[in-house]
């Protein structure tokens, strides 16, 4: 909570050094790839093989504060960015225009675009999903956010549309991930819940939907801080399978087990046939690969992919086609850097299935210079092609990202002196006075 | 029972004196009480340990029952039906405990020490009382944010949200227990032709809940007709304890009863 942030006087987080992850999204056809670090939007054209200058010419603010959520809606003509400056900007992909800038009442954590591209949603720190339609003139009016449903009171960690667009499926830090009706006219309100998907113990840190073409309907994927990756049935809210992952993240101790952070999923990326899924994981060097069985509805691991650098990816992404798995690591405001924003993008190719059999090919780490886009990309995306590739960095980097995660979704516990501490600092009550 | 210095001698049951809690409490705040991961975890056998075996099956006509072709049928164990959401001191719960003896109730509540002394007041009535007050339980915990963990889609049959906090404050209404977003979720958990229960002796509050149930595609009134014959109405001022005391002091009282509809029955409709 937004409040419990600014009061809090044992963690002392300061809001405006609150690091972010770095975070990556591709278009679906791999025209461009796009990359928040703080408040900066990076997209390079993979096409046309140029950085891209974004024109802001909606008369909206420009974004200040840190990027919390990006995304290219299905079909890829739309972007849509957010954050903690309470600002959601819309780009046009044609042109890299800002076409809308809506205001949130609040910071906002996730954002998703409807598969007709006609409405942008986004949730904010207080549960509440909001909805603007885009189609028509952007007026005052139409311009301004409607609740579509809310979480009472937790915040909403990813929001997504299930695959054949009928339902919008949301995340919260409560452990719980809501599967609703995406309704006809939403600008009324989404009332209409379809399931509830039940089982994580921690708060769920990121969902991905999974189809392929012949179970075009779906299933659902989600990560947890529990160190789980487990697949649901979305009209049901079924568990149908559940895939421990601290053992590859290096939990070895049981009572290693206790700190749930030392093993979060951070991310999830489905290969659009359905067959494989890419996990990011607190504490696990490179990317985690797991085998997906739809008509067995079953999760297994394969392997993890290293990345040959103490790397631990913060953000994954990945086209239709699936050719590339883009991943990137860094965040803003780190502290005690000579540079406080840092990023590294990695791509890995060549996953796939051996077509004979079941024994799967090895991946391939693409040197920075065979990345589509080359250094030109890299200088672009990262802000320098030659980054400082210490260690020590890198893990700088992981422990920040880590802490800011921690700090923003596990529910401290205080002790009772603490708590009469805390209620005193109030600010309510000193306004009484 | 005996030997309980909180409890009444002749009578065995709790005495509120015990159990004074402050009227308020803060539904936004994180929770640290265990909470159910899903409602197939809800421990049924510490509930309702007349109807429930620690192994989880139903004591009532427990047998299995074989059919002509060897498969085990066992009996479809009775799920809870009513949930009294913000029980207080559980007033409502008891009445209906012996006014529907096949139906298993809950109560909800959110201070701790309320719940102890339900938990207590259930127990010494069990005790009192052989064979009754079987169906009925409580559970500390926030059902503005839980109730999806108890329940499944569709499970229950009523809800009741009797004199809830009235949360003046405008800063504070996103506190109410009653509003759009929640009754989402009270729609999703109650099978369609449900009912939701809500009284207050708060104009206000009374204007706020009926305009939100009003406003929800989800709900329609029940007709004035059914509620005079509907023996569960009468209970809401009089089984109550704040029913009790608004009537002492004269109080008015606000009544909205809502129906759970379909949506497909209103497109239809139109």
């Amino acid at each position: 909570m937004e409040e419990e942030t600014l009061m809090d006087v044992g963690v002392g987080i300061n809001k405006e050094t609150e690091v972010a992850p770095a975070l990556i999204s591709v278009h679906p056809l791999e025209k461009s790839v796009a990359v928040a670090i703080g408040s900066q939007l990076r997209v390079y054209d993979l096409q046309g093989d140029c950085c891209i200058n974004l024109v802001d010419d909606s008369g909206g603010n420009q974004h200040t504060g840190s990027i919390r959520a990006i995304c290219y809606g299905a079909k890829g003509s739309l972007f849509a960015s957010a954050g903690d400056d309470k600002l959601v900007k819309i780009w046009s992909t044609d042109s890299w225009h800002c076409i809308r800038t809506v205001c949130s009442e609040k910071r906002v954590t996730a954002v998703a675009i409807s598969h007709d591209d006609l409405f942008v949603t986004f949730a904010d720190k207080f549960g509440v999903v909001w909805v603007v339609g885009l189609d028509g003139i952007c007026n005052e009016t139409n311009n301004k956010p409607t609740s579509l449903f809310g979480h009472y009171c937790s915040i909403i960690t990813s929001l997504e549309f299930s695959p054949d667009g009928r339902f919008i499926i949301s995340a919260d830090r409560d452990f719980k991930i809501r599967v609703t009706v995406f309704p006809e006219k939403p600008l009324s309100g989404a009332h209409e819940i379809q399931s509830f998907c039940l089982g994580h113990t921690e708060f769920v840190s990121c969902v991905a939907v999974v189809a392929s073409p012949e179970l075009p309907e779906g299933f659902l994927l989600s990560g947890s801080g529990d160190c789980t990756v487990r697949l649901w049935d979305i009209t049901s809210g079924a568990l149908l399978d559940t895939c421990d992952v601290s053992a590859q993240a290096g939990v070895r101790e049981p009572s290693e087990k206790e700190d749930a952070f030392s093993s979060a999923v951070t991310d999830i990326c489905a290969y659009p046939n359905g067959s494989i899924v890419a996990v990011a994981v607190q504490g696990l060097q490179g990317v985690l690969l797991l085998s997906c069985d739809l008509f067995a509805k079953t999760l297994s691991v394969i392997k993890v992919v290293s990345v040959g650098e103490t790397l631990i990816p913060t953000s994954l992404g990945l086209n239709s086609s699936a050719e590339h798995l883009w991943m990137i690591t860094g965040a803003s405001n780190l502290p005690a850097l000579d540079d406080p924003s840092f990023a590294r993008v990695r791509v890995v190719s060549g996953i796939h299935k051996e077509s004979k059999g079941s024994t799967w090919s090895d991946p391939i780490v693409l040197e920075d210079s065979k990345i589509p886009g080359g250094e030109k990309l890299l200088e672009k995306l990262q802000g320098s092609v030659s980054i400082a590739k210490e260690e020590q960095t890198l893990a700088a980097v992981a422990e920040a990202v880590n802490m800011a995660m921690r700090n923003l979704l596990i529910k401290r516990e205080y002790s009772s002196e603490k708590r009469e501490l805390r209620k005193k600092s109030r600010n309510d009550k000193k306004l009484k006075q | 029972m005996k030997g309980n210095p909180k409890s009444n001698n002749t009578t065995g049951l709790p005495r509120k004196r015990f159990y004074r809690a402050r009227a308020h409490s803060n539904p936004l705040s994180d929770s640290h009480f265990p909470v159910p991961t899903a409602p197939s975890e809800v421990d049924y056998a510490s509930h309702y340990p007349h109807y429930y075996s620690s192994e989880g099956t139903c004591n009532e006509n427990g047998e299995s029952t074989i059919d002509s072709k060897g498969a085990i049928h066992k009996p479809e164990l009775k799920k809870i039906q009513f949930a009294d959401v913000g029980c207080g001191f559980g007033g409502l719960l008891i009445s209906l405990s012996t006014l529907f003896p096949d139906t298993l109730m809950i109560g909800m509540e959110i201070r701790d020490k309320v719940t102890e002394y339900v938990k207590e007041r259930i127990l010494a009535l069990r005790e009192t009382n052989p064979g009754q007050y079987q169906n009925v339980s409580v559970v500390r915990t926030n059902s503005m944010k839980y109730i999806p963990n108890f329940f499944e889609k569709g499970q229950l049959l009523k809800m009741f949200f009797l004199f809830p906090d009235p949360h003046f404050k405008e800063k504070n209404h996103r506190r109410r227990v009653i509003s759009t977003h929640l009754l989402d979720e009270y729609a999703y958990t109650l099978q369609v032709g449900g009912i939701i229960y809500t009284i207050t002796d708060v104009e206000e509050l009374g204007e706020w809940m009926k305009d939100c149930l009003a406003r929800h595609p989800l709900f329609e009134a029940v007709p004035e007709k059914e509620l005079d014959v509907d023996p569960v109405v009468k209970l809401l001022s009089s089984a109550t304890e704040e029913g009790q005391k608004v009537a002492r002091n004269g109080g008015q009282t606000f009544l909205a009863v809502y129906r759970r509809i379909a949506l497909s029955e209103i497109e239809n409709g139109v």
